[in-house]
């Protein structure tokens, strides 16, 4: 029982020995990005899986980080981590003033309304002139650091950005296990009687809304600090969708869920560039796409409740 | 007095499901809502719990007019109420129901369940031990930690039950609890509402049951499209005329 009760965690440091051990770059680089699509996807997660509000706009909060920081590092020279402040907050503040409305929608109506959202923002990046750099965006962004603590080399980050996601799923762990995290769940099941326990369903559905905008907005920033350039492309609805993917792979609802989904869609897509060459030589990107989506239909078929029920069928709220 | 209700009329669209209708709730008591299908019970319920608002007419808890309040305002304030058609929170536990109905018994916000570590959370503590007590008196004690959409309609019901009393209300309202029952399961639940009412939990009723109805009410109104058209004791509503008319049909009596 208690090897059960801890072999995900155990799973987990495993995983993240593999780059400490191969110290590449490229596979640190894999690495940061599956943490920085987790930190996405946890916050996406709560919004998804806890409360039952879907969102197709979460690019959106993602480049509004990315965009913040690299404004205000190029464009006003503030140090980066008053940047990466400003990059959870602002998205936080417009997820606030869109929710209000947003979330009196239901079900697809929601989803529409993200959806919309995140065109908007992704055209504002396009077309925003000097300010966003228009469709080639924004480059020299500095190195991500603290005081005199420079995280400038992939390692570092690396080890920065699994600081992060460790820190948040302890407290996305404390918010599950909590009254909160009960009532967000009592949402997604009847919002009637969720009311009737005196549970502030659009207060607390709006709270949830903000957290995972603040989330996707801090790996947006991370993220420009990472790869020192941004373009529109990175957050265009097709990144929305792939949030909602990796959400759904892991397995909506559970704890580590957005932790395997995220590892999943990440490392496949990868995994497929090398190994497809090799088995069919003259296969162009299209084949790529072609069998990545039909292991993801698989997946779907046979798994539908997530790859993270695979260990646990029953219990919907992660490990007991 | 708890509740009172006067002149409450709510129309949807053309038809008024509920007619000039005033009654009054004692504190301590068992009300029962009776009358045929379509005579506005269940719209009672969710005007007193805030879920619509009455077109015209004045509902009062405890003397304070509830107009404007939200169901979950009205559940701060003590109402709260099951169901007809089960509004169970399948994919939780048993228990997991419980605890989500005792929300109102806890303080901590969204931030501050973030950073406090759930296995020290005192208020967690708290509630998850309310809850089984309530599981105890409720017979669902072994089923605690099964998913609730697994439990057997009557079992269902009561979770519904518990999951309502979590909160500590002053007057919980029961839509049809025995309604899907058997013989032995509802036996069990009339049990457990005389229990509550001993204890002086005030309770409203709709039921069509006329059994536990008699069994359980100390005050039965009588509807009929829309309007009160009597109320008394059991024994008086039993003997009412107009009722057995409305109810029954004529030349038959109430068991």
């Amino acid at each position: 029982m208690r090897i059960k009760k801890y072999s995900g965690l155990l799973i987990a440091l495993l995983l993240l020995a593999i780059p400490l051990i191969a110290q590449s770059n490229y596979v640190y680089g894999l690495f940061i990005v599956v943490g920085l699509y987790t930190i996405i996807v946890q916050g996406l997660g709560i919004l998804m899986g806890y409360a039952g509000q879907v969102s197709f706009g979460h690019a959106a909060f993602f480049g509004l980080g990315g965009y913040t920081a690299a404004i205000l590092t190029t464009r006003f020279s503030w140090s980066p981590l008053p940047a990466l402040l400003a990059a959870v907050f602002l998205p936080a503040v417009i997820a606030a003033v869109i929710g209000r409305q947003t979330l009196k929608l239901r079900e697809l109506y929601l989803a529409l309304a993200t959806l919309g959202f995140g065109i908007l923002v992704s055209i504002v990046f396009a077309e925003g002139g000097e300010l966003t750099g228009g469709p080639s965006g924004i480059s020299g962004i500095p190195h991500f650091q603290i005081g005199s603590l420079s995280f400038d080399s992939d390692g570092s980050f690396f080890l920065l950005i699994w600081l992060l996601v460790v820190m948040l799923m302890i407290g996305i762990k404390n918010l599950i296990h909590s009254r909160t995290g009960r009532a967000l769940c009592a949402i997604r099941e009847s919002e009637y009687a969720a009311e009737n326990a005196g549970i502030d369903c659009s207060r607390l559905k709006l709270q949830a809304f903000i957290f995972s905008a603040l989330l996707a907005g801090m790996a947006g920033g991370l993220y420009a600090f990472y790869v020192s350039f941004i373009s529109p492309s990175p957050f265009s609805f097709h990144a929305s969708v792939q949030f909602v993917l990796m959400a759904v792979i892991g397995g909506l609802g559970t704890f580590w869920g957005p932790l395997i989904g995220a590892m999943v869609v990440v490392l496949l897509s990868e995994v497929l560039k090398e190994v497809i060459p090799l088995i069919i030589p003259n296969a162009g990107g299209e084949y790529q796409i072609i069998i990545y989506g039909m292991i993801l239909v698989i997946l779907m078929i046979y798994q539908p409740q997530g790859l993270s029920s695979l260990r646990n069928r029953i219990s919907l709220r992660g490990l007991k | 007095m708890l509740l009172q209700l006067d002149g409450v009329t709510k129309h949807f669209g053309g038809i008024a499901a509920v007619r000039n209708v005033g009654f009054e709730a004692d504190e301590g008591k068992v009300l029962a809502l009776i009358g045929p299908n379509g005579a506005g019970k269940t719209t009672l319920f969710n005007l007193i719990t805030g879920a619509l608002e009455p077109d015209q007419g004045v509902i009062a808890l405890k003397g304070q007019t509830i107009k404007g309040l939200k169901p979950f305002q009205l559940a701060a304030g003590g109402v709260t109420r099951t169901f007809q058609n089960l509004q169970i929170f399948n994919s939780m536990t048993v228990l997991e129901n419980v605890m989500a109905g005792a929300y109102l018994r806890g303080k901590k916000g969204f931030l501050r369940s973030l950073f406090s570590y759930h296995g020290w959370c005192k208020e967690e503590k708290m509630i998850r031990e309310k809850s089984l007590v309530l599981l105890e008196e409720t017979g669902l004690a072994e089923t605690a930690g099964r998913p609730a959409s697994t439990l057997p309609f009557g079992q269902k019901r009561l979770v519904e039950i518990a999951r309502a009393l979590a909160s500590d209300p002053c007057l919980l309202l029961l839509d049809e609890p025995a309604a899907g029952l058997n013989s032995e399961e509802s036996a069990v639940l009339t049990n457990y509402i005389n229990k509550l009412r001993d204890r002086g939990t005030t309770m409203i009723l709709i039921e069509h049951d006329m059994e536990t109805v008699m069994n359980a009410a100390d005050k039965i109104i009588v509807l009929n499209f829309g309007e009160v058209i009597a109320q008394g004791t059991p024994a008086e509503i039993q003997a009412h005329p107009e009722v057995i008319k409305a109810y029954l049909g004529e030349d038959e009596k109430i068991a």
